[in-house]
C-alpha cells in the first residue's frame, strides 16, 4: 500500500510540474463548454422568413406580425404558394416558413380548428430547433391570450416539420457530447501517453527492475486520472446547469456513478493502447485517430446515428462513447433511473472488462 | 603557416553567467586540432560562435578568412560539420544521403554524382548504395558521415565527438580518413570529451570553466604534467588537488 | 552450484526481430564480490548481455542465473535483490533529487534512513543539490543520483549499463573510485563500458565483440598473453608512416594510437634497420621505443 501511494504521489507530482499539459487538462473542458455553449444558445436574430399565408385573416396577420415585432425575424417574403416557399429555401438564406391553412380548409374544419405548418431548414439542426421554440412559444402566447379571453381549449396547433434531417437532435446534446469527449481524452489518452513516456525515457526499464508488480503500476499510473477526470466531470456539469440551463432530471448519484464507469472503460482501453506502444507520440495518434475520431463522429454526439448508412450504425454500436451518450441523455434529459439505462450500463461494464483483460494480457512485464 | 582559425578575445555571457571567456587561439590550415573540456566547460558554446549559430558579447574570430560576425553565410559555406550522432538520415539510402547534402551544398549535379561515385568506390560502400543509412553498422555510418561533411571541399571540418562507442580498430581506420584529409590541406577541429580521441589531434587545447586551461601537443602536454595520458594531463587541470592517475 | 560465482551466463544466444545477432553462445561467470568489466564497442552485445542478467529480456537459448537465481524462473527475485543502472539516464527529471531517491526506496519497501549509509559516501556529493529537479544535473550529478537509487535496497549484485559513457574525465573517475568502494563492502559488480582504458579498473573484464566472448581475464593476464612484439613509432610524417609500416613484411598491424603509431610484429624487429628504412622513406625525428600493450593493443588483437 505505500508503494502504492509513493507511485500515485510521484504521479501527481509529473502532473503538477507540467504546467502546460495540466492547464489544457484543466482548460479544456471549461472552453470547450463554453465554446459549444455558446454557439448554440446564442440568440438567434433576424432570421429570414417566408410567409405563405392564402386567407390573411386577422389570426394570421397578428400571428405574422408578433414574429416579426419579436426580432427574431425578418419577413423576406410572402409566398403566392408552396414551390414558392421551397424555392426560397433553396435559393436564399430563409431559415423558417410559416404556412397557414386556407379559407377552405379553414372552413372545412369547423369549430375553428386551424393548424400552422412551420418548415425550418433543419440542415443546421440547432438553429432550427431554436427558431422553432420561438415561433412555437410566439403562437403560444397568442393563442394564450385569445383563449384567455373566450376561455375555451386551443384552437391553434402547430405541426412541425423539420426538413433535411427528421431526427433533428436535442440542443442539450452538446453537454453530454462534450463530457463524453473529454473523459475519454484525459482518461485514455492521457494515461496512454502517460504510461508511454515512461517506456520512452527508459524509466520503465527500472520499475520493470523493481519488486513493483505491473498491477502497481498500472493502477498507480490510473488513480491520478480518475481523479482529473472526475474532477472535470464536476466542472463540466456545474458549467452545463448553472451557464447553460442544462437540466438535471435524474439522479445525480446514478450520472456520477456512470461517468465513473465510462472513465474506467476510456482507462482501460489507454492501458490497452499503451501496452501495443513504445512511444509517446505513436500513443497520441492512435488516441487520437481509434479513440477521439470515432468518439465525435460516430457515437451520435454530433451526426445522429439513425441516419447513418448502416456499416457505420453497426460499427457505433462498438464504441463507448455511444453507449454513455443515451445514458447520461436518458438521466439528464428525462430523468431516467437504472431501470431503463442498465443494459447500456451493462455494455459499458462488459467492454471495460473486455479491456482490462486484454492489458493484462499484453501487459509486458519484459522489455519486448 | 596560413591560418584557418583565429579568434582573438572571443566572450560570450549570458546574463551575468560567462560562457566563454575571453578565449585567444589560432588553428593552422591542414591542423588537427582538438577542443577538450568538461561537460559545460563551455565547448558548445565557442563552437556556435564559431560556426556563425551564436553571436559573440565581445571578441572577434575569422574562420576560413571570414569574420564570424559580419561575414556568417560565407563562414558557413566555408565549413563542414559532422557529429557522430545526428549527420545523416537513417530512413534515406546511402545515396540518397550523399546526394542531398550535396545538394544542401549547392553542388552542381555533375559533381555530385562524380564525387557519390568517388566516394562509394573510397569507403566500399558501393555495394549497400541503396540500403538505408540505419542498417549500416556504426563504424561504416561514421565514415560516410565525415565523407559527407567534407564533400563540399570545406576548409574546416568540425567533428563533435566524431569516434565514441566505435571498436578500436574501426576508430583508427576513422581516424586515418581524418588524416587523410588533413594530408590534403582540410583543417579539422575536434570537439570531444572523451580524452583517448584527444590524443590523435595534432594539437589540442583543454577549457576549463570557460577559459583555455592549456594549449598544446599532446606529446607535450603530458611531458609538461609527467602524465601517462591526456587523460590524467585533464584530470590535473580540472581537478588539481586530486591528481592521481585513472 | 558454487556459492563463490555471483553470476553466471551459460551459452546464451540471442537474436533480434530486425534478424541483428546481438549474443552467440556467450559463456560468463562473476565471482562474489568481484568487480567485472564487460569490455567491448557499441553494438558489441553488451546491453543484450546485462538486460537479460536484470530479466528484462529474455534470451533465446541458453541460461542464466544471478546470485543462484534463474533469470527466467525466478525474475521476481531476481528484480527485489540486484540494483540496475541503465545505459540512458532513467530517472524522473521532474522531480528532484531527494523525491526520486525516496521514491525508489518506497519501490523497494525501504526507507532512505535505513539504508543510508551505503550510499552515504556517493549522496553526499549531490545533497546540497537535493532540492534540484533531476533533469537539471550535470552528466555527473546525474550518474551519482542514479547510482545512488541503483543502491537504495542494498543489493547483492550491481548490473550497470555503460555508466560512464557521456560524462566528462573527471566524473568517470571519481564514478569508478565509488565502484571500488563499494567492492569493498561486498557487492557483486557488473559494469559495461566501451572504454578500453577503464578495463584496469576492474578485477578481471570479458571482452565482448560482436556478441562473442573474446577473452576472459584480469586485465594483467590479458596483457601477459599478448604474443606479439610491439614498437611504438613517432615521426614528422604520422600520416604516410601508418602506410610505410604496412608495407613492411614482418608488420602484423600498425595502428594510430594518439600521437605514435604502434607496429606489432611476430618477430622482435631489428630498430636500425627499421629506422633505416623509415628515414629511406623521408622520414625525420623518428623516435621508437618498445612498448607492454595495453588493453586497447590486446582488443585489436583478438579482433583480427
Amino acid at each position: 500500500m505505500k508503494r502504492m501511494r509513493a507511485f500515485i504521489q510521484k504521479e501527481f507530482y509529473h502532473i503538477f510540474r507540467d504546467r502546460r499539459s495540466l492547464l489544457i487538462l484543466l482548460g479544456m473542458p471549461v472552453v470547450l463548454v463554453t465554446l459549444f455553449g455558446f454557439a448554440i444558445t446564442n440568440e438567434i436574430q433576424n432570421a429570414d422568413l417566408v410567409v405563405l399565408d392564402p386567407s390573411k385573416d386577422e389570426m394570421s396577420t397578428e400571428i405574422t406580425r408578433r414574429l416579426v415585432a419579436s426580432g427574431y425575424f425578418d419577413l423576406y417574403k410572402e409566398a403566392q404558394n408552396i414551390k414558392e416557399v421551397e424555392k426560397s429555401f433553396i435559393f436564399s438564406k430563409t431559415k423558417l416558413a410559416i404556412i397557414y391553412p386556407d379559407q377552405q380548409a379553414k372552413d372545412f374544419q369547423k369549430e375553428g380548428y386551424a393548424q400552422i405548418q412551420l418548415l425550418a431548414d433543419a440542415t443546421e439542426p440547432n438553429t432550427a430547433t431554436t427558431l422553432i421554440n420561438y415561433a412555437s412559444s410566439i403562437i403560444k402566447d397568442y393563442q394564450m391570450e385569445v383563449n384567455g379571453l373566450q376561455g375555451r381549449p386551443p384552437l391553434i396547433q402547430p405541426e412541425i416539420r423539420m426538413l433535411y434531417n427528421p431526427q433533428l437532435k436535442s440542443v442539450f446534446m452538446f453537454v453530454p457530447g462534450v463530457m463524453t469527449v473529454i473523459l475519454m481524452l484525459v482518461s485514455a489518452m492521457m494515461t496512454s501517453i502517460a504510461i508511454t513516456r515512461e517506456k520512452e525515457l527508459g524509466t520503465m526499464e527500472i520499475l520493470l527492475v523493481s519488486p513493483l508488480s505491473p498491477a502497481i503500476i498500472v493502477v498507480g499510473k490510473v488513480i491520478p486520472y480518475i481523479a482529473l477526470a472526475f474532477f472535470n466531470t464536476l466542472v463540466i456539469l456545474l458549467l452545463g446547469t448553472y451557464v447553460f440551463g442544462m437540466p438535471i432530471e435524474g439522479s445525480l448519484v446514478l450520472l456520477l456513478a456512470e461517468c465513473v464507469l465510462f472513465v474506467l472503460t476510456s482507462l482501460a482501453l489507454g492501458i490497452l493502447i499503451s501496452t501495443r506502444t513504445n512511444s509517446q507520440q505513436v500513443a497520441m495518434m492512435i488516441s487520437l485517430i481509434a479513440l477521439m475520431l470515432p468518439t465525435v463522429l460516430l457515437s451520435g454526439f454530433i451526426f445522429p446515428i439513425e441516419s447513418m448508412p448502416w456499416p457505420l450504425q453497426w460499427l457505433s454500436n462498438i464504441i463507448p462513447a455511444k453507449w454513455f451518450i443515451i445514458i447520461i441523455k436518458n438521466i439528464m434529459l428525462k430523468g431516467t433511473g437504472v431501470d431503463f439505462v442498465w443494459k447500456e450500463t451493462l455494455i459499458l461494464v462488459g467492454m471495460t472488462f473486455f479491456f482490462i483483460a486484454a492489458s493484462v494480457r499484453n501487459f509486458k512485464i519484459r522489455l519486448e | 603557416m596560413e591560418k584557418s582559425i583565429s579568434v582573438n578575445q572571443l566572450t560570450k555571457r549570458f546574463g551575468k553567467f560567462t560562457a566563454v571567456d575571453a578565449i585567444s587561439f589560432e588553428v593552422d590550415k591542414g591542423e588537427i586540432f582538438g577542443f577538450l573540456g568538461a561537460n559545460g566547460a563551455g565547448k558548445t558554446t565557442a563552437i556556435r560562435m564559431l560556426t556563425g549559430l551564436s553571436k559573440p558579447t565581445a571578441g572577434k574570430a575569422m574562420v576560413a578568412g571570414f569574420d564570424i560576425q559580419r561575414q556568417r553565410e560565407k563562414v558557413k559555406r566555408k565549413i563542414g560539420y559532422m557529429s557522430q550522432k545526428f549527420s545523416l538520415y537513417e530512413d534515406l539510402t546511402v545515396r540518397e544521403n550523399i546526394v542531398l547534402y550535396g545538394g544542401i551544398y549547392g553542388l552542381p549535379n555533375k559533381v555530385i554524382r562524380e564525387k557519390s561515385g568517388l566516394m562509394l568506390e573510397n569507403l566500399e560502400l558501393k555495394e549497400v548504395s541503396k540500403t538505408l543509412v540505419k542498417s549500416l553498422p556504426l563504424g561504416w555510418k561514421q565514415k560516410l558521415a565525415f565523407s559527407v561533411a567534407i564533400m563540399h571541399d570545406p576548409a574546416i571540418v568540425f567533428l563533435d565527438e566524431p569516434t565514441g562507442g566505435v571498436d578500436p580498430i574501426t576508430r583508427r581506420q576513422f581516424w586515418e580518413m581524418i588524416y587523410e584529409a588533413a594530408d590534403t590541406g582540410v583543417t579539422v577541429f575536434v570537439t570531444t570529451h572523451y580524452m583517448d580521441e584527444a590524443e590523435y589531434c595534432d594539437r589540442v587545447s583543454i577549457m576549463v570553466d570557460g577559459r583555455i586551461a592549456a594549449m598544446d601537443t599532446p606529446y607535450q602536454l603530458k611531458k609538461d604534467f609527467q602524465a601517462k595520458s591526456m587523460n590524467d594531463v585533464f584530470l590535473q587541470l580540472v581537478r588539481p588537488e586530486k591528481s592521481t592517475a585513472l | 552450484m558454487n556459492d563463490s560465482i555471483a553470476i553466471k551466463v551459460d551459452a546464451v544466444s540471442k537474436q533480434y526481430n530486425d534478424h541483428t545477432v546481438a549474443l552467440q553462445e556467450v559463456d560468463l561467470e562473476v565471482r562474489r564480490g568481484e568487480l567485472f568489466g564487460l569490455i567491448g564497442p557499441d553494438g558489441a552485445g553488451k546491453t543484450t548481455l546485462i538486460r537479460i542478467l536484470c530479466s528484462l529480456i529474455l534470451a533465446d537459448s541458453g541460461r542464466a542465473s544471478v546470485e543462484d537465481w534463474d533469470v527466467v524462473k525466478d525474475y521476481r527475485k531476481i528484480r527485489s535483490n540486484i540494483g540496475y543502472m541503465p545505459g540512458r539516464f532513467s530517472l524522473y527529471q521532474d522531480l528532484s533529487v531527494e523525491e526520486n531517491l525516496r521514491f525508489f526506496a518506497t519501490t523497494f519497501g525501504t526507507t532512505i534512513r535505513a539504508n543510508y549509509d551505503l550510499i552515504k559516501d556517493i549522496y553526499v556529493q549531490i545533497e546540497p543539490f537535493k532540492k534540484r529537479k533531476a533533469g537539471k544535473l550535470s552528466g555527473g550529478m546525474k550518474q551519482k543520483l542514479a547510482l545512488s537509487c541503483a543502491l537504495i535496497h542494498k543489493p547483492k549484485v550491481l548490473l550497470l549499463d555503460e555508466p560512464t559513457t557521456g560524462v566528462d574525465a573527471v566524473s568517470r573517475k571519481e564514478f569508478w573510485e565509488m565502484l571500488k568502494q563499494l567492492r569493498d563492502k561486498g557487492i557483486t559488480i557488473l559494469v559495461s563500458t566501451p572504454y578500453m582504458d577503464e578495463a584496469s579498473m576492474c578485477e578481471r573484464v570479458a571482452l565482448i565483440q560482436e556478441g562473442r566472448i573474446m577473452d576472459v581475464a584480469s586485465p594483467e593476464e590479458i596483457i601477459r598473453k599478448f604474443d606479439k612484439e610491439l614498437l611504438a613509432i613517432r615521426t614528422n610524417k604520422m600520416y604516410q608512416l601508418i602506410g610505410d609500416l604496412r608495407q613492411m613484411e614482418q608488420t602484423h598491424s600498425a595502428f594510430p594510437f594518439g600521437d605514435f603509431v604502434h607496429l606489432a610484429t611476430r618477430e622482435k624487429i631489428d630498430e636500425t634497420s627499421l629506422r633505416q628504412y623509415l628515414r629511406d622513406k623521408g622520414h625525420t625525428s623518428i623516435q621508437m621505443k618498445p612498448i607492454e600493450p595495453n588493453i586497447e593493443d590486446c582488443f585489436m588483437d583478438l579482433m583480427i
